[in-house]
């Protein structure tokens, strides 16, 4: 069995040394000159400097064929992990050791240059990637193919739109040929048809030649549909391997528990199929402790898309009906959905006295909501997001 | 059974400075080639002269200090036109200053590459260093051209020896220099960016103390400040430069003083190695 390991990761940490800002930076040009002048005189002074473990005493093995989901919450250390196994960054302590050539692929399109044609752009960026010019060659035109975007191929890139260019950029990464490929956040690119090729891409390269693939994402359906395999990491440490629906679901209920102590989150569809399709609401939930929270502060509502884009933000003082009541413990917002991408959105939720002072919690990542757009024709359903139509009012329960 | 050698690749925390894996740096020369290509096609894509430019910008900068220098200058060239010998020193003097100004951006200017991706990275200053080489050659082949002119109408004597032999050590000297200068510049300015301001007025001053308007001044005439301005390993391969091409009285051939200068060449290059191996592996910490 120890000989099909592909990765072996021994007691990897991860260090840093932050530079912690005493005070307040200048925001004017002539306050800024203040600081300079003064930073001169400051230059032999040790700054002070803050430790940081972004990784701690990280140990497991991966073995050939596995495919492998890295999940947790922001700053949890997944992307370092990546860093280090793509040799971007050296670790502080502990030790790799790898088999077979990895090809990571932590942003797409990386090195493209805008003043060159999407023909040049193709070598460069396969290259950097570590293509040989040979191997490109023999793949061009499966790239080409795959990227859609043949009719513009002699154009510079800085001429493509935003679609265009992720489009060609993953076609490229998706023909490289490792042993181990490592991806970040990357298939959050281009609409929800070219999301599907990929990962079908990824899972043809993976059952077909029995390859590696480690994949960071905050999206469980992606990570559902590629990975047979989970590691779960939480402030630089490793909570958990496994086989990746436990992980998943020790991941969720750990979110939940801690989320439990605090505040709770209720979130569900009102329509009769229990999906948050097109024109129907979403019903979210947020109750506290009636002893932590005073009355008249404020609940504040997040979502992102999985690649950390934050596509819509309700609080709870934007609507009339919220203050009209004196003592809640709870409030209950209704979302419309009218016409969200269908993709998994994740939720962020925070508390705090007043719209001017800092939160007093922020439970990050309290739940995922997937909206769906079933109900609409296919010509209908978009990527694009509209401000939604919603409601939130103070409740007791 | 967990030996070294079954394993393709080991990730630790420290490795050697003069582990320098120049088989990994072949394994990857095609992305060598391709930022040589990117970076002399990039430049001129959108522009109507193209490449032309490569040659029109040194005979600007000749033309302006032609204006500017010729008459101070020409008595003490040997009769040498003074427009080919500044246009001379001033292809090897950009070519040189393009090898260290470009090179000690690498860090920051990649810096968006480095964090995404691995591959070795020699391969940048490597790419710096082959499209300036690219460049100047593009350039002595237009001075060559015009050196002949110049012998045709009479106002140049045949003095071509033996000695152009040196010139490829000459060009291998400068971008040396160049990149080690730059990439000491480099790890520094990883954390303190307020030497990117200061470089451009550096190599502008740097310049003009060394023989590229002007040849260094003789030894007969004065000798203290002639040793003074030999100090500078560029003096001398500037010197040799312009000799082998324009002949006795434009630049001096000085044997110890070349010497000297390849001396310090190859001591700074290898102190360059050892800074670019261990800000390579921690400046995306700092950058």
């Amino acid at each position: 069995m120890s000989n099909n390991v592909v990765i072996k990761v021994e007691g990897l940490s991860k260090h840093y040394l932050l530079n912690k800002s005493a005070k307040q930076k200048s925001d004017t040009l002539y306050g800024n000159f203040i600081d300079g002048v003064k930073n001169i005189k400051n230059i032999t002074k040790k700054r002070e400097k803050q430790d940081f473990w972004a990784l701690k005493d990280v140990s497991f093995e991966i073995e050939k064929g596995d495919r492998v989901g890295i999940i947790g919450r922001n700053g949890a250390g997944k992307s370092t992990l990546l860093k280090i196994l793509s040799r971007i960054t050296p670790p502080t302590k502990g030790r790799i050791e790898i088999t077979g050539n990895v090809a990571s692929l932590l942003e797409v399109g990386t090195g493209f240059h805008g003043d060159l044609s999407g023909r040049e752009n193709i070598y460069l960026n396969g290259s950097i990637l570590g293509m040989t010019k040979a191997e490109i060659d023999a793949k061009f035109d499966a790239i080409v193919d795959f990227s859609e975007v043949e009719a513009f191929i002699d154009t510079p890139v800085k001429r493509y739109s935003s679609g265009m260019y992720v489009k060609l950029a993953f076609a490229i990464a998706a023909h490289m040929d490792p042993d181990i490929l490592i991806l970040d956040e990357v298939l959050a690119v281009g609409d929800a048809a070219f999301q599907k090729k990929c990962i079908d891409k990824i899972n043809d390269l993976s059952s077909s030649s029995g390859r590696t693939i480690l994949f960071v994402s905050h999206s469980f359906s992606s990570i559902r549909s590629i990975c047979n395999k989970g590691l779960y990491f939480d402030s630089g440490k490793l909570m958990d391997v496994g086989p990746i629906d436990t992980v998943i679901t020790k991941y969720q209920r750990f979110v939940k528990e801690t989320v439990a102590q605090n505040i709770n989150v209720n979130v569900k569809p009102l329509s009769s199929t229990g999906e948050w399709d097109v024109g129907t609401d979403l019903s979210v939930e947020v109750s506290w402790e009636r002893g932590r929270f005073a009355p008249g502060w404020h609940c504040d509502l997040a979502f992102y898309t999985f690649d950390g884009v934050k596509i819509l933000a309700l609080q709870s003082q934007m609507f009339s009906e919220f203050s009209s009541y004196g003592e809640y413990n709870a409030a209950e917002f209704i979302i419309q959905n009218v016409g969200f991408a269908s993709s998994d959105l994740r939720m962020d939720v925070g508390i705090r006295k007043d719209i001017d002072t800092p939160y007093e919690i922020v439970v990050e990542n309290c739940a995922t909501v997937s909206p769906s757009q079933k109900s609409l024709p296919l010509y209908k359903r978009q990527d694009v997001i509209i401000v939604p139509k919603a409601t939130c009012k103070a409740i007791k329960i | 059974m967990d030996s070294e050698e079954k394993w393709d690749l080991v990730v630790k925390p420290q490795v050697s400075v003069f582990d320098l894996n120049l088989k990994e740096v072949w394994r990857y020369r095609d992305l060598l080639i391709l930022f040589v290509k990117r970076d002399i096609v990039a430049v001129y894509k959108q522009t109507i002269l193209g490449p032309i430019w490569f040659v029109l910008q040194p005979l600007l900068q000749t033309i302006v200090f032609n204006f500017v220098f010729s008459s101070s200058f020409s008595r003490s060239i040997n009769g040498c036109p003074y427009f080919l010998f500044t246009f001379c020193g001033i292809a090897c003097w950009n070519y040189f200053a393009e090898c260290l100004t470009n090179t000690s951006n690498t860090f920051i200017a990649n810096s968006s590459i480095f964090g995404k991706v691995y591959f070795p990275r020699l391969i940048s200053p490597l790419a710096i260093v082959t499209s300036s080489v690219i460049k100047f050659l593009i350039q002595f082949v237009f001075f060559i051209v015009m050196l002949i002119y110049f012998i045709v109408i009479g106002r140049v004597g045949m003095e071509i020896s033996w000695s152009v032999f040196l010139v490829p050590l000459l060009v291998i000297l400068m971008a040396m220099l160049g990149l080690s200068i730059g990439i000491t510049i480099s790890s520094l300015t990883t954390k303190y960016r307020d030497l990117r301001f200061l470089i451009a007025f550096g190599v502008q001053l740097f310049m003009f103390v060394s023989p590229v308007l002007r040849p260094v001044t003789p030894e007969a005439v004065n000798a203290k400040k002639h040793f003074i301005e030999m100090l500078n390993p560029m003096a001398s391969i500037l010197e040799a430069f312009k000799f082998i091409f324009l002949g006795n009285g434009t630049g001096t051939l000085s044997w110890p003083w070349l010497l000297y200068s390849t001396g310090f060449a190859f001591l700074t290059f290898f102190l360059a190695v050892i800074i670019f191996n261990k800000v390579e592996k921690s400046f995306m910490d700092t950058v």
